[in-house]
């Protein structure tokens, strides 16, 4: 094909290059007809997604943010730490890249089951990197997820996600502007890491990790933090036509995108890039993916001006070529002409649509008879005190303790809530974030998962009070060239797209990471989701703990306890007591967004002292949750359920438990009423017991210590 | 009266100190750039927090080599306060301005979380406007907190007064279970013998604001812009 449309034979190095662009990383050869379902017209977006490294989004008085989440699944499962840590550098680089300062960093993390000696590996790993990564350059990490499941062994996911603001008229565009321009690379010296990241690593699956270990980078966190400072200085000025990272294939990356967004042709001497190893071939300059690099695309005039402000901050800066009109990427090594190349042939790789064909096991999973499962013998409390201390559901403190949550001073709603909330300083604005992912679900079915997930990330964001106005997405899949996991991968596409068109709020940016799998085994299909909300008045907003002795415990979006034992489908309960993954998750919809409108409406009018979304391990959870989080008791009833295993561990979506004081019950029925959402009176905050009555009678510091002690003392026995 | 904040490369507490002074005291303050020696016209010299040139050696050992701090030596000497947090507190260990060093958590791991904090020493011009035995939480977040020094040299700290903090339950308890990172004695922050001198791990610019949860920092910086009003008029 590459043939075909050159009319010759490229050589090595052209070969290089075609092989990076036209990798799956870079390229999206089997996801870009999918992700074109991804609504992305919307009055808020001043830069359409798909443009540029990410859409951004209008919040007002002259402010946009820019945010994206993406992965970086194969390095972590090779070398954990640097893994994680560059995956961070990486998704940063995204963000300044277009000239905003990074303001928050959420993670959402898989691995295989923790009491394997290597998953444990991995996990500390994973987040001892992000932790060393992170603090070192001063953006506050501010939320996330970690989830445990087999089929995530060998495989562990690791998505990063950063938001970032900017004056809107400080953007700054990845291009070259045309003709006439300076390319001019700022950062580290160029080595040999990284060769083969985007075709090599992320783009196969991988059986035997020893050989790939070069091909990770290995990131400097410093350099990081003075590149932010001097790009930002930068952008600031006014002078830059350009401004782009180096992630997924390096220079050759970063340099053709310009052209092919500036509409020119590039002309790179290659013996000018700073080295920091010796020997390299013209091959392994372009495709190195050493870290911590960005290309800018200057004007001669401002050149001087520019390089000052490096100068500065001690950053090297290098130029290394420059813009013409011959619409050609030529890559000069000591005036030697070494590789010519259409830049239109290398940003336009093949597109497969694959035939999908729906997997056999969902007829299997989906008619579950749900007779076979009992109602445990052991009884509520200790089924209670079980699922607590399972990994997915225990305390995640051990993890977000080691990141650094507060630093810029903006940390309204700190981790371990449904979503973190951020204030934007100078105004009374702030930003809840939120990424969510549900691979048990979409594994069952991958459509309705797909919509799901995008509903909890949203109701997460509408716990703290904030509006979720825009998406991002990270698509975590296996082999997508099989056609079973190709189902999985459109499914789930199809229904994120859906939901995000419900709920208004278009998905800015993406990253597609497939071929997730080890030994021939696909990782359930795991589509994170990253939800931005925007709040007018920070002042006003919720977190999930209990507030008072003597609020009212309402559920919101239910009118009864009793639930049909479907609503068991892919819970926690089901495979933590059961050892079952099966059944069939619904939603609905049109439930979901009054549901969500109604907790907004709330906690607006001031009315609500806690909200906290009733997800993973269903109700008894979420109840058990806002009381260890506020430090109080709960008096509760649950009258009339059939089984009290379904109402305490069902899983059915829209639903918030919200407590305020009784003299706001009159305006909550209003509200509730208002906007056609039913609600039910749960019981009421208590000092000290948690009961549940004739089912759970426990002390708060015993669900406490048991949620909060699950992963360490995990730890302990590693 | 005027703040200066210092900024190393890698620093990033500069601008959550830089705003406290500004909007919560609404006293002048100017940043100082680490390659400037000239402090004339400061009357306190902040060291913020951060990774000064990624503390990839022993945190603050190559930013004391830093231009500006011959000159905050020098400040130092000449009676100036100088007030050094989580990084500013390991520079000013590693410059000798202050007593000790301040070596990995015992844990082995970062930490960010919520302190308390008991005031030991309330006639230092930092905490001038606390009480003696009072406790503010204060959040920390680093990895080398672990304060140490030799006995003879800790046996002289505590006997002159210089211990300002000690980690604390939030009752004023000074205990093994509330010491976040093995410091000796408890040790959150001491000043120099002369008292001018404070360096201290948690990060009291992180709660200036009931936004963000706490406003116990404020008594700190409210301390010396006191002591600086005194001494100016």
């Amino acid at each position: 094909m590459i043939v075909e449309r050159l009319g010759r034979e490229p050589n090595h190095l052209e070969l290089g290059l075609f092989g990076s662009l036209w990798s799956e990383h870079c390229g999206y050869k089997h996801s870009k007809p999918l992700l074109k379902m991804f609504m992305s017209d919307n009055p808020r977006l001043l830069v359409n997604p798909g443009d540029e490294n990410a859409g951004v989004v209008d919040i007002g008085e002259g402010l946009a943010i820019v945010f994206k989440v993406e992965s970086h699944n194969h390095p972590s499962a090779i070398e954990p730490y640097e893994g994680a840590a560059t995956g961070v550098g990486g998704i940063v680089r995204d963000i300044f890249a277009m000239g905003a300062r990074p303001i928050a960093l959420l993670n959402s993390l898989r691995f295989g089951s923790i009491d394997k000696p290597h998953n444990r590996y991995l996990f500390d790993g994973v987040v001892s990197g992000i932790s060393g990564y992170g603090n070192c350059i001063g953006i506050p990490n501010v939320g996330g997820e970690v989830v445990f499941a087999e089929s995530y062994t060998g495989n562990p996911l690791v998505n990063a996600m950063c938001i970032g603001i900017l004056r809107q008229e400080d953007m700054t565009r990845a291009t070259t502007g045309g003709e006439g321009n300076l390319l001019v690379l700022v950062g580290s010296g160029t080595g040999r890491d990284g060769i083969h990241g985007a075709s090599g690593l992320a783009s196969r699956t991988f059986d035997d990790d020893r050989e790939l270990r070069p091909t990770v980078q290995v990131g400097n966190p410093f350099l990081e933090k003075v590149l932010i400072e001097a790009c930002l200085e930068a952008a600031a000025s006014g002078r830059l036509v350009g401004l782009q990272d180096l992630g997924a294939a390096g220079l050759t990356s970063a340099a053709v995108e310009c052209a092919a967004n500036g509409n020119s042709g590039i002309q790179l001497d290659i013996d000018k890039v700073p080295r920091r190893d010796t020997g390299m071939e013209p091959y392994e300059v372009m495709l190195s993916e050493t870290q911590e690099r960005m290309l800018l695309t200057v004007s001669s005039e401002h050149l001087d001006f520019i390089r000052a402000i490096f100068d500065k901050w001690d950053v090297e800066c290098s130029v290394i070529g420059k813009t013409t009109n011959t619409l050609r990427t030529e890559i000069f090594e000591d005036g030697v002409l070494k590789g010519d190349l259409p830049v239109d042939i290398l940003t336009d790789p093949p597109l497969y649509v694959i035939d999908s064909i729906r997997p056999s096991y969902l007829d299997e999973l989906q008619s579950f008879d749900w007779d076979t499962i009992d109602i445990p013998s052991e009884g509520p409390t200790e089924t209670l005190l079980k699922i607590l201390r399972s990994p997915n559901i225990s305390s995640k403190h051990p993890v977000f303790r080691q990141y650094d949550h507060q630093v810029q001073t903006n940390t309204v709603i700190a981790p371990g809530n449904d979503a973190s909330l951020i204030r934007i300083k100078g105004t009374t604005k702030g930003l809840a974030a939120s990424t969510d992912g549900n691979g048990r679900l979409c594994y069952l079915n991958p459509y309705i998962g797909g919509i799901i997930a995008v509903a909890e990330a949203c109701r997460n964001v509408s716990c703290t009070g904030a509006n979720p106005i825009a998406l991002t997405n990270c698509l975590n899949f296996g082999n997508p060239e099989k056609p079973e996991v190709y189902y999985q991968l459109e499914n789930c596409v199809r229904g994120m797209a859906h939901a995000s068109e419900a709920f208004e709020s278009p998905v800015v940016s993406g990253n597609v990471s497939l071929y997730n799998e080890t030994r021939d085994q696909a990782i359930y299909p795991t589509p994170v989701i990253g939800a931005v909300g925007l709040t007018e008045n920070v002042g006003k907003n919720c977190d999930i703990g209990f507030k008072n002795e003597g609020d009212v415990v309402f559920l919101l979006g239910a009118e009864s306890f009793q639930e049909p034992v479907s609503t068991l489908s892919g819970s926690e309960y089901l495979e933590v007591i059961h050892g079952k993954v099966a059944g069939n998750p619904t939603i609905d919809l049109e439930m979901e967004i009054k549901v969500q409108k109604t907790c907004r409406s709330l906690i607006g009018a001031n009315l609500l002292n806690s909200a906290h979304d009733c997800s993973d391990g269903g109700l008894a959870v979420a109840l058990a949750e806002s009381c260890i989080s506020g430090g109080l008791g709960l008096k509760a009833s649950l009258p009339d359920v059939e089984r009290w295993d379904v109402a305490l561990f069902g899983e059915r979506q829209s639903r918030i438990i919200v407590s305020f004081s009784p003299e706001h019950l009159e305006r909550f029925d209003l509200i509730c009423s208002e906007n056609n959402v039913p609600s039910i009176q749960i019981g009421m905050v208590e000092a000290r017991s948690f009961t549940i009555e004739g089912l759970v009678d426990l002390d708060v510091s015993k669900i406490s210590d048991t949620w909060h002690n699950a992963l360490e003392v995990v730890d302990l026995s590693y | 009266m005027k703040f200066g904040v210092v900024v190393f490369p890698g620093t990033w507490s500069d601008k959550d100190c830089f705003y406290v002074i500004d909007q919560v005291l609404h006293q002048p303050v100017e940043y100082i750039w680490h390659k400037d020696t000239d402090l004339t016209g400061f009357d306190c010299i902040i060291l913020p927090g951060g990774f000064s040139y990624g503390d990839y050696l022993r945190c603050g050992a190559i930013a004391r080599f830093s231009p500006v701090m011959k000159s905050v030596e020098a400040f130092a000497n000449a009676g100036g306060l100088v007030y050094g947090i989580c990084n500013g507190f390991q520079i000013l260990c590693e410059s000798g301005l202050l007593p000790g060093v301040l070596i990995r958590n015992d844990h082995l791991q970062f930490r960010c979380e919520w302190t308390s904090l008991r005031i030991e020493n309330s006639d230092s011009p930092f905490t001038s406007k606390a009480e003696a035995g009072q406790v503010i939480s204060v959040p920390i977040s680093h990895g080398e907190g672990n304060y140490f020094a030799d006995s003879a040299t800790l046996d002289e700290i505590e006997k002159n007064n210089q211990v300002i903090f000690r980690y604390s339950s939030p009752e004023g308890c000074i205990d093994r279970e509330n010491n976040p990172n093995g410091s000796l004695n408890n040790i959150a922050g001491i000043t120099n013998r002369e008292g001018n001198v404070l360096g201290m791990m948690p990060h009291p610019e992180r709660c200036c604001d009931p936004l963000l949860g706490s406003t116990d920092g404020e008594v700190i910086f409210r301390s010396i812009s006191d002591t600086l009003l005194k001494v100016t008029s």
